[in-house]
C-alpha cells in the first residue's frame, strides 16, 4: 500500500487503468458513465486489479454490480479503503 | 441437386506482408519473408488496424485472423461489409493448431512471479483455441455454425473443407473460414527444437536434399466460402471454387508421419474422388512440404501412390519455402496461394530448391515460377495439409 488513499490520488490510478484498457483520456470524467466508455465485465475486473495493486482494496463482483459512473468507482473504491 | 462452393474473398497476414496480394505477387517472383531463421509478420502492427482495446482483448493468432478476416469479407461482400444472407446462415470456422499461446505464457509469467491475483480475466478468452473464430464472428455479425478446427498442422484445411461441407448439406449460404497461428513463443520454439523438428540452419528448403527441419512462421489466412448459385445471382466475382475434400488419419505415430505415404495418398485420392476427377485432371499440386526430412519423402511417395503417371510432369511447389510453416495456419495461406496461383496460371517456385535426393524426383517447380498448362478451361490444383497426430487433409480447388 504505497500510494496514499485520496480522492485525488484514486482518480488518478482509475483515470490511468482505463486509458490502459484502452479508453480514451479525453472521454473521461466523473461523470461518464462506464456504458458510453464501453467499459465492461472484464474490464472492471482488470481494473479491480489496478485498485488492488496499489491500495489492497478488493474490488469483488457483487461490489461493482451497481457502479454506473467512473465517479462511483472511485467514490467506492475510497469508501472500501478508509 | 449438390450445392458447389465458390470462393468469392481471400484475406492474409503472412511473412511476405499484409493481404493476400503480397503473398501470391512475392512468392511467384521467388522472394522470401524468411528472416533469423523465423517466418514472422514483421509488418504486423495491430494498432494499425484495431483499437486498443480490440488489440487488448485479442491475442496476436486472433488479431492477425482479424485483419485477413477483414480483407477477405470487404472483397466477398464490398466495402461495408454488409451480410448479402441471414446471419444465421453466415458461419465461421477458423482453425488454430495452438490457440493464444503468446497470451498463456505471459499469464504463466504473471502466476509464478506475481501469484494468482495478477492473472488477468482475459487469459482465458484470449488463449482458447476458438478465440479467432470468436472475434471474427462478432466483428461481423456472423451467427451461423461457428467454432474452430483442431487437427495441428492439417486445422487450415479442415477448417476449409468443413466450411465448405456446412455449405453443402445446406446448413450455410456463406461461411468466412481460414486458420490463424502465433506461436513463435519460448514454449513453442524450445519444443520443436527439442523434437529436432524445426531447422538448425534456419532455411526453409522443401523437398532440397539439404533439407534439415521446418522453419516456424506465423500468419493467418481467411476465405469466404459461399454456395455457388447464391453467389451468381448476387453478382459476386467468383474466385474459384472448392471442389474436394479429402480426409484421413494415419493411425501411426504422434508426430512422425507413415514412411510410405498410404493414409496421404488415400486422402488425396479421396479428394479426387469427391470432385469427380481423375489424375490425370491434376493441374498443380501445393504440397505441405515442410522441409523436414520425413515429411518431405513420405508426401513424395503419397503424390505418386495417389497420382501414379500423372505424378511424373504436374508441378509441385511448397508455398513453405517462402513464409515457414504457419502450422494450423499453413493450408488456409496455401489455398488462398494455390487459388491466386491458378487465376494466374503460374506455379510459383519452391524457392531454394537446388539438390535433388534420390527418390524425390517430382518437378518441384526449380528455380521460378512455370506456367500451369490447361487449355482455356477451369486450371485444378490439390493442396496438401499434413499434421502431427497423424492428420491428412487434402483440397481440390479450380479456378477459371
Amino acid at each position: 500500500m504505497a500510494t496514499q488513499v485520496s480522492s485525488e490520488n484514486v482518480e488518478k490510478t482509475i483515470y490511468d487503468g482505463l486509458v490502459e484498457l484502452g479508453t480514451e483520456r479525453d472521454a473521461l470524467s466523473r461523470e461518464a458513465t462506464l456504458e458510453d466508455l464501453d467499459v465492461d465485465s472484464l474490464d472492471l475486473v482488470e481494473l479491480a486489479q489496478i485498485v488492488e495493486d496499489e491500495y489492497g482494496v478488493e474490488l469483488k463482483g457483487d461490489d461493482v454490480k451497481d457502479v454506473k459512473t467512473v465517479g462511483d468507482v472511485i467514490d467506492l473504491v475510497v469508501a472500501k479503503a478508509g | 441437386m449438390t450445392r458447389r462452393v465458390v470462393i468469392t474473398g481471400v484475406g492474409a497476414v503472412t511473412p511476405l506482408g499484409i493481404g493476400s496480394d503480397p503473398l501470391i505477387d512475392r512468392w511467384v517472383a521467388g522472394e522470401s519473408g524468411i528472416a533469423d531463421g523465423f517466418g514472422r509478420c514483421r509488418e504486423f502492427e495491430p494498432t494499425d488496424f484495431l483499437s486498443k482495446k480490440e488489440v487488448r482483448r485479442a491475442d496476436r493468432f486472433a488479431q492477425m485472423a482479424i485483419v485477413a478476416g477483414d480483407e477477405a469479407i470487404k472483397q466477398a461482400f464490398g466495402e461495408a461489409g454488409e451480410l448479402p444472407y441471414d446471419p444465421y446462415r453466415v458461419g465461421c470456422v477458423i482453425a488454430t493448431g495452438i490457440g493464444g499461446l503468446v497470451s498463456l505464457e505471459r499469464e504463466q509469467e504473471k502466476l509464478i512471479t506475481k501469484g494468482p491475483k495478477a492473472v488477468s480475466p482475459l487469459a482465458v478468452p484470449l488463449m482458447m483455441g476458438n478465440a479467432a473464430a470468436a472475434a471474427v464472428s462478432m466483428r461481423h455479425g456472423l451467427q451461423g455454425h461457428t467454432y474452430a478446427v483442431s487437427s495441428a498442422c492439417a486445422a487450415g484445411n479442415n477448417g476449409i473443407g468443413d466450411a465448405a461441407r456446412i455449405i453443402q448439406v445446406g446448413d450455410a449460404d456463406a461461411v468466412v473460414t481460414g486458420g490463424a497461428e502465433a506461436c513463435i513463443t519460448g514454449v513453442a520454439t524450445s519444443a520443436f527444437a527439442a523434437m529436432e523438428a524445426t531447422s538448425e540452419s534456419g532455411i526453409s528448403r522443401p523437398f532440397d536434399a539439404r533439407r534439415d527441419g521446418f522453419v516456424m512462421g506465423e500468419g493467418a489466412g481467411v476465405l469466404v466460402l459461399e454456395e455457388k448459385e447464391a453467389a451468381e445471382k448476387r453478382g459476386a466475382t467468383i474466385l474459384g471454387e472448392v471442389t474436394g475434400y479429402g480426409v484421413t488419419a494415419d493411425a501411426h505415430h504422434l508426430t512422425a508421419p507413415q514412411p510410405e505415404g498410404e493414409a496421404a495418398a488415400k486422402a488425396i485420392q479421396f479428394a479426387l474422388a469427391d470432385a469427380g476427377i481423375a489424375a490425370v485432371d491434376v493441374d498443380y499440386v501445393n504440397a505441405h512440404g515442410t522441409s523436414t526430412p520425413l515429411n518431405d519423402a513420405a508426401e513424395t511417395k503419397a503424390i505418386k501412390a495417389a497420382l501414379g503417371e500423372r505424378a511424373a510432369d504436374v508441378p509441385v511447389s511448397s508455398t513453405k519455402s517462402a513464409i515457414g510453416h504457419l502450422l494450423g495456419a499453413a493450408g488456409a495461406v496455401e489455398a488462398i496461394a494455390t487459388i491466386e496461383a491458378l487465376r494466374r496460371r503460374e506455379a510459383p517456385p519452391t524457392v531454394g530448391y537446388e539438390e535433388a535426393e534420390e527418390g524425390l524426383d517430382l518437378d518441384y517447380v526449380e528455380g521460378s515460377a512455370k506456367p500451369i498448362v490447361n487449355g482455356d478451361g477451369p486450371v485444378v490444383a490439390i493442396s496438401n495439409s499434413f499434421g502431427f497426430g497423424g492428420h491428412n487433409a487434402v483440397l481440390v480447388l479450380s479456378a477459371n
